[in-house]
């Protein structure tokens, strides 16, 4: 029996170690193609895996780059499309509740035991409501919307609300957010979406600086270098200093225009600062129809020079690493020369979150304002906020 | 006689290797004309008996199906942030699905409402399957749907990308596939070996947003933008000639006998003479300015769709318009031609026309409502019509 169980694991550690090889060819792919004929090779030798090496593939996502992901997600697609509804799911179910690993390839099992079990999976949807992956959460969300949406018909207004609390607390998704914030607020309840999201809310600006030929992006002006809040420029044709600009929008909405009127090729600064109680890693999520960049703690973490496409929140995801205490972020915001009713937007809105989308607030954050203040008219709000 | 035998053999592989006839291998075809020769056994009077099969998709797409043999593949994106990426692969005869795979989206997938992020139309060469997202995302597998490489452009190069969406379909010539990604913040073209997916070349292009589509021109590539064209050896990126008096950014060119026909102050018919290396710009004609939708070249005759639904005819040696109907549009699709017969399905209800071009002037024969808003460029393939919206794949053909 002890032989029978030694070959067993044997043959199990064999089977582990040759899938473990073509991983981490795969895992190797990087930019430019680099990587790509040797993982066609491992990919090769991955997908003709029998079902059982499912899970190892999916672990093998944890850490992978985007790229890697998606060669390992094709080879779980292959073998499991062999495999039918014949999946290992107790296997694929331990791993769906390691909430360590990769995100993506938890819903990935999660799908797979649907297709071997439906029963099954539509039974693990309501744990999901806290999972750090929002592809799994979003399930638990849906659910909880249409019991709320279930007692309110049944006119349990107080049940409803509760039922629609607990599904914002959860919700992570643009759309679902919206939906149950609409739906408190005709309940009466109050919704705070600018602490729901982690949007920064009150900062310092400064404009406008030159941006004919809309050459002032890459043009470095005073703030770039180094940020006095005390200190008067040369502007654009006058004399600028920092100014406090806060506002009140759902969607944290910072609006250069109210300040500076509605300019043209013209470049502003929005400064800020942000407490963190320890250093983490973060998203700084933004959204912007104007040329940009934005500094943490004096470091560019990205930019990009392209004009009046299109807005909409978490438009741009950039990694970042705060410090533990006072962390100053700068926006650069550029104007350009078109005069097309669409083209009058020179705004941006900022959250601070987690990879998952849940909001990553300062310890030193002030109340939302008010609204009123800081309240952008309701043409522009439509066409962009709820895109 | 050996010999011949082995040009026997030599030709019977090169035959099983090359496309067939009946194949649809990128945005517009195999050439990328538009263009395939009249097939009697393609419908004419529609009905709904011909609707051989409709199947469903997984998400939304505006990219055409193309058709390899009986493998007709088609993308898709789905997901509420569509960062979820299809690729399908349809037995064209039944509809049977025969593999799916899936990806995730490496790039941006922030477009217009109206699009989305399976807007460029994959392209094939017979033996891969290259399929390019608007997110960037460039994937090649082979016609079992085995994964032979991928790419995530926007990963390698981070601003190449448009909020409103990309929707430049890549093509393929010889062994190198070129893809044309311009927008307003980090343009290239590039050519991409289709055997291992690492870069032959790549070069910088116009910082300016543009969906239009390269087209190959004989053995050489075309790439559109605001400037003009610049008409490029695929495997080198060299750029051979250009003409340089603007162009569209939304249809694409179209080609036949040799020249270049390009949305550029309404219609501009160009060719190229390579012994004196100059080029010649035959005619201009404004009345001929497409819509969305790009121009077609059939029989002599150029065929133009404006942005008010009117089918213009335009002979082809000096863009005088011969006649000029009007469809029941809006089109976002381009409108194909199989012999003497134009199809053109329209945007809101997909509604598939189809103008007969042999009389006096042109007129439609058969209308069948898909009922379904279309925006994809139809394929025609093994004497059918293949149709997609964003939630169904049709093929139209004669019961």
């Amino acid at each position: 029996m002890r032989a029978i169980i030694v070959i067993l694991m044997l043959g199990q550690a064999l089977a582990c170690g040759s899938i473990a090889e073509p991983i981490d060819v795969i895992r190797a792919v990087s930019m430019e193609g680099e990587g790509n004929v040797e993982a066609a090779a491992a990919w090769r030798e991955l997908a003709a895996s029998e079902p059982s090496g499912l899970v190892p593939i999916l672990r093998g996502m944890r850490g992978a780059n985007p790229l890697a992901a998606n060669w390992l997600r094709s080879a779980v697609d292959t073998i499991a499309g062999r495999a039918g509804t014949d999946l290992p799911v107790a296997e694929l179910g331990d791993f769906l509740l390691d909430t360590r690993q990769n995100p993506r390839a938890r819903r990935l099992s999660f799908e797979l035991i649907a297709k071997a079990d439906p029963a099954l999976a539509e039974a693990l949807v309501p744990g999901m409501l806290a999972d750090p992956s929002p592809e799994l959460r979003r399930d638990a969300v849906a659910r909880l919307i249409g019991q709320a949406k279930s007692l309110a018909e049944a006119e349990n207004q107080a049940g409803a609300t509760l039922l629609y609390r607990q599904a914002l607390g959860a919700a992570r998704d643009i759309d679902q957010v919206k939906a149950v914030s609409k739906q408190l607020r005709e309940l009466g309840r109050e919704v705070d979406l600018p602490q729901h999201f982690g949007f920064l809310m009150r900062w310092k600006v400064i404009a406008p600086f030159d941006n004919l030929g809309r050459e002032g992006f890459d043009r470095v002006y005073p703030p770039e270098e180094r940020i006095d809040l005390s200190e008067t420029y040369d502007g654009k044709g006058k004399k600028v200093q920092w100014q406090p600009l806060e506002t009140s929008n759902d969607f944290g909405i910072v609006d250069f225009n109210k300040p500076f009127g509605m300019l043209k090729e013209a470049v502003g600064y929005a400064y800020t600062t942000f407490e963190s109680e320890a250093a983490r890693p973060v998203e700084l999520r933004l959204g912007c129809k104007n040329a940009w960049k934005v500094w943490l703690n004096g470091e560019l973490l990205f930019g990009r020079d392209e004009y009046h496409r299109g807005m909409r929140i978490d438009q741009y995801r950039i990694p970042a690493q705060l410090k533990a205490g006072e962390n100053e972020i700068l926006v650069k915001l550029c104007q350009n020369e078109q005069t097309e009713e669409w083209t009058v937007q020179w705004e941006f809105q900022l959250r601070v979150c987690d990879s998952s989308g849940t909001a990553v607030l300062s310890t030193k954050r002030l109340a939302t304002p008010e609204a009123g203040s800081g309240r952008r008219p309701n043409r522009r709000a439509k066409q962009d906020e709820t895109k | 006689m050996r010999t011949m035998k082995l040009i026997a053999i030599a030709c019977a592989f090169a035959l099983s290797i090359s496309p067939s006839h009946a194949d649809w291998l990128q945005f517009r075809g195999t050439d990328s004309s538009g263009f395939v020769a009249a097939d009697p056994r393609l419908p004419e009077i529609l009905d709904e008996k011909n609707i051989a099969w409709k199947m469903p998709l997984p998400g939304r797409g505006l990219s055409s199906p193309i058709v390899i043999g009986d493998k007709l593949v088609v993308t898709c994106s789905s997901g509420v942030e569509q960062d979820r990426l299809h690729v399908l692969c349809f037995s064209s005869s039944d509809g049977t699905l025969l593999w799916e795979r899936q990806f995730w989206a490496t790039g941006r997938t922030m477009a217009h409402e109206k699009t989305c992020v399976a807007a460029p139309t994959p392209a094939s060469d017979g033996e891969r399957i290259f399929a390019l997202f608007s997110s960037n995302d460039l994937i090649c597998l082979d016609l079992d749907g085995g994964l032979l490489w991928l790419r995530g452009l926007t990963q390698d190069y981070p601003n190449a990308s448009n909020s409103l969406g990309l929707a430049s379909s890549p093509v393929v010539v010889g062994d190198t596939l070129v893809v044309h990604i311009e927008n307003d913040s980090q343009s290239f073209a590039a050519g991409i070996d289709t055997a291992t997916g690492l870069n032959r070349w790549r070069k910088d292009r116009t910082k300016r947003a543009n969906w239009s589509s390269p087209v190959v021109f004989g053995d050489r590539v075309v790439l559109q933008g605001s400037e003009g064209v610049d008409v490029l050896v695929p495997a080198t990126g060299e750029i051979e000639w250009r003409y340089g008096t603007g162009a569209s950014t939304i249809p694409s060119s179209a080609v036949g006998g040799g020249v270049l026909y390009v949305p550029s102050n309404g219609l501009a018919a160009v060719r190229y003479d390579s012994s004196n290396k100059s080029v010649e710009e035959t005619w201009v004609e404004g009345s001929l300015r497409p819509g969305t939708a790009s121009p077609v070249v059939a029989d002599e005759k150029v065929y133009v769709i404006t942005s008010a639904g009117v089918l213009n005819c335009a002979d082809v040696e000096d863009g005088e318009r011969l006649w000029r109907i009007r469809l029941e549009g809006p089109f976002g699709a381009s409108p194909v031609v199989a012999g003497s017969r134009l199809f053109a399905v329209n945007e809101r209800q997909g509604l598939l026309q189809i103008v007969d071009l042999e009389g006096e002037e042109g007129e439609i024969i058969g209308k069948l409502e898909l009922g379904e808003m279309i925006q994809a460029t139809p394929a025609i393939a093994n004497h059918a019509i293949f149709i997609r919206s964003d939630g169904h794949l049709w093929k139209i053909s004669r019961p």
